[in-house]
């Protein structure tokens, strides 16, 4: 089953993500793909993730194509403007991919470019209506199609913004991104429940799927350095001490993220599970939950 | 105004190196307000270039002066003859003024001082913030005054990306979010409906562009 399909059947959908790296080996890729393929329903391929130049989302994600797995190609609006975002969209479809989630891309000064031309011509929500447009058969400047695509469009929401004013422009940015088409959502990662659900609270009734992000936590210096660097991520001290009170930290950071997904089976659509090369912790923590 | 600031000794000695005699020429206006091509500015980097040329042989002499605008053909009409005496000028002045100059005199080698940064404001005394990119079409009265296309890094139009922490940009921890800066503005001013307006793209304009305004152009009949 694709991720249209798992998202259409009201099941509690279950999506990951491979991170290509630096140079043409794609090898180790390819097996983590393979542990995840038949454990979930999609998996996300990341676009240049932290600015950091790599093997590209959309070779990669034709690649799973070929493997049988459903990928959702990232595109960011970084380093492409409109011509090679509608362009790099229509090469996607033709080569297999049907879903796309939308991003507005991290600023290339965080990343091993920093001198790099930032673009950003678009940004995630004008991404999105694009790929509406394209869907509808035509391009942003209203040329005619010859052969159109039918993407799914996802996009990313920060329920972990760190103020009102924050967590107020996330929800407001994230309307927009459904008035504009997505269909579903990934969140940034979640440790703690209870400001999920709040946030989850504040978007009742907004017509789309949540996937509830997991980061799954692999040392408490990963922790500490999130807590200080990754925006809307924070990991509660109590957990942090779980780690560091664990003998087994691999199964403590298990632990962890199965006691999250349960979490979220109440609160929203599915989950999106970060492994950060941990792709063969995924299948025995979905074991342990039920999915 | 126009935020400029000063090239390096170094740089400017190697770039007039054997011109001979060279004008140092500063402006009054966008310069002089920051401190980089004032008549004082010209005077303190005259002395030094004069120095630098006594003690390495370099010969020509220095002369200095200051004009409102180099930008503008009519205020640099009455240094003309100064101009055309000196090998060389070493004009004080933003981009357009140095170019102005190069133009209007075709003959004289110009060479610019200052490194022209953006369009900005004192923040504060010895600060300068960029708040316009020029991008040709305003947007500010539906962003309460603050421009998200100069002052939010990505120049992200329909709303803040995911980065910024602690109410801080993500590029850097001493730059505000200029999004959370528009949404409390807003909220001062009772406009937070702007933040739904539909997507917003940006069209560039092709560069380098060009104003014309032909009811200035015709000439007037008497």
């Amino acid at each position: 089953m694709g991720l249209k399909q798992a998202l259409e059947s009201g099941k509690f959908v279950v999506t990951a993500e491979v991170a290509p790296g630096k140079g043409t080996d794609v090898s180790h890729l390819l097996e983590d793909a393979a542990i995840l393929k038949d454990r979930v329903d999609a998996v996300n391929v990341t676009d240049l993730q932290s600015s950091v130049m790599r093997l590209g989302s959309l070779a990669f994600s034709h690649l799973l194509t070929d493997m049988g797995i459903d990928p959702v190609y990232q595109l960011t609006c970084r380093d492409r403007n409109r011509l090679a975002l509608q362009s790099d969209l229509l090469s996607a479809w033709a080569l297999g991919i049907k879903n796309v989630l939308a991003l507005t891309g991290d600023h290339p000064c965080l990343g091993d470019h920093p001198e790099a031309r930032p673009v950003f011509e678009l940004d995630s929500v004008s991404l999105l209506e694009t790929i509406g447009k394209l869907n509808s058969g035509s391009d942003m400047a209203g040329n005619e199609l010859k052969g159109k695509p039918d993407f799914l469009s996802g996009a990313v929401v920060n329920p972990g913004a760190d103020n009102e004013a924050a967590l107020d422009l996330q929800i407001m940015k994230m309307e927009k991104k459904i008035e504009a088409g997505a269909r579903f959502f990934q969140t940034q990662g979640v440790y703690d429940l209870d400001i999920f659900e709040k946030f989850i609270k504040r978007v009742e009734g907004l017509d789309t799927k949540i996937l509830g992000g997991i980061i799954l936590l692999k040392s408490v210096g990963m922790a500490r350095f999130m807590n200080k660097n990754v925006a809307g991520v924070f990991v509660p001290e109590s957990l942090i001490q779980e780690m560091k009170d664990a003998k087994d930290k691999v199964q403590a950071s298990m632990n962890i993220a199965g006691r999250l997904i349960k979490g979220m089976k109440d609160l929203c659509d599915g989950v999106h599970i970060m492994p950060l090369g941990w792709e063969s912790k995924i299948p025995p923590i979905l074991d342990e939950v039920g999915l | 105004m126009i935020i400029l600031t000063r090239k390096g000794l170094d740089e400017i000695e190697e770039m007039i190196k054997g011109c001979g005699s060279l004008l140092v020429l500063g402006c009054e206006t966008c310069s002089a307000m920051c401190f980089t091509g004032g008549q004082r500015q010209v005077e303190e980097l005259a002395s030094l270039i004069r120095m630098k040329k006594t003690m390495s042989g370099d010969e020509g002499e220095v002369v200095e002066d200051a004009i409102a605008r180099q930008c503008e053909i009519e205020f640099i009409e009455p240094i003309a003859d100064k101009i055309k005496g000196c090998n060389a000028v070493l004009s004080l002045a933003c981009g357009a003024g140095v170019q102005t100059l190069a133009k209007v005199f075709p003959d004289t080698r110009i060479f610019p001082a200052l490194n022209t940064k953006f369009i900005g404001r004192a923040v504060e005394r010895g600060v300068w913030a960029e708040v316009c990119m020029a991008c040709g079409d305003c947007i500010l009265g539906r962003t309460a005054g603050i421009c998200p296309v100069t002052r939010c890094a990505k120049g992200l139009l329909n709303g803040p990306c995911g980065g910024a922490s602690g109410g801080k940009c993500e590029v850097s921890k001493d730059r505000p979010c200029a999004w959370q800066e528009i949404y409390h503005a807003m909220k001062r001013l009772n406009m937070l409906h702007y933040l739904k307006e539909k997507p917003q793209v940006k069209d560039w304009p092709i560069h380098p562009d060009k104003v014309v305004r032909e009811d200035l152009m015709t000439v007037e009949s008497t």
